[in-house]
């Protein structure tokens, strides 16, 4: 079902690891116009920082690429985030998101993906071989009452 | 990512203040494989008192810490984790490889 969009934006950076900070930063303080709760806002952190370490790591892992992250929030409170790259794509997107599967060696637990998965309400991943990925990811923030 | 380190009676105390994510975690590998080489360890006790954010970068880092400490047949501890943290954690199962406090 196509929800209307209320508010948006963009960010276009290179995959540098040193922007997986700023790209978390800059949703969290997009989302906190829905009212989150500390956790709810920390859910969410985590969940752009798992996809776009995926991207920086997988996608491009011997040269840097464009990432594009957008925020978009729709009716009833939900916040959609999108993480695309034109990177090197998921063979099989079926086992990169199985718990522990990850191609990173010592350096990546696996758990990127269950981790989106958990702690958002959605997740939908596209991707092709040679064209890059799609991660798509929603959350409903939960309207509470002034004070709460 | 910064830390401060207490060694004594074969006890290592490593203290970790700032974001573990992916980006802090590979110097922090290194620096805990160096560690931990240095002191022989019994025990290491990862302090996250101090973390702002952990991603999944955090749950390697303890796992290769906890191979290192096994090697050594010692023991690995990770106390004082802030509830983001905890939650990235709780969410991997990592309370059935690592005793976390």
């Amino acid at each position: 079902m196509k929800s209307k969009t209320t508010n948006y934006i963009t960010l276009e950076f290179l995959s540098r690891s040193a922007n997986e900070a700023f790209a978390r930063g800059a949703v969290a303080c997009f989302a906190a116009q829905l009212d989150p709760t500390l956790e709810e806002l920390g859910d969410i952190k985590t969940a752009v920082s798992e996809a776009v370490t995926n991207a920086i790591v997988h996608a491009y892992p011997d040269r840097l690429g464009r990432i594009v992250v957008k925020a978009r929030v729709l009716e009833d409170n939900i916040l959609e985030i999108s993480v695309r790259d034109w990177g090197k794509g998921i063979d099989d997107v079926d086992r990169a998101r199985q718990p522990l599967f990850t191609t990173g060696g010592e350096e990546r637990s696996g758990m990127g993906f269950t981790i989106m998965e958990s702690f958002m309400d959605r997740l939908t991943v596209r991707s092709g071989q040679g064209k890059g990925t799609r991660v798509v990811m929603r959350r409903r923030i939960l309207p509470r009452p002034a004070g709460r | 990512m910064e830390i401060n380190i207490t060694a004594e009676n074969r006890q290592l105390t490593v203290a970790l203040t700032g974001e573990l994510d992916h980006h802090a975690a590979r110097k922090l590998m290194d620096s805990l494989d160096q560690l931990i080489e240095l002191h022989l360890p019994s025990k290491t006790i990862l302090d996250m008192a101090g973390i702002t954010f952990m991603d999944s970068s955090g749950i390697a880092v303890v796992l290769r810490a906890k191979r290192r400490m096994e090697a050594l047949q010692g023991a690995l501890l990770v106390v004082n984790i802030p509830r983001q943290a905890a939650r990235v954690l709780e969410t991997a199962g990592m309370s059935r490889y690592v005793d976390l406090v």
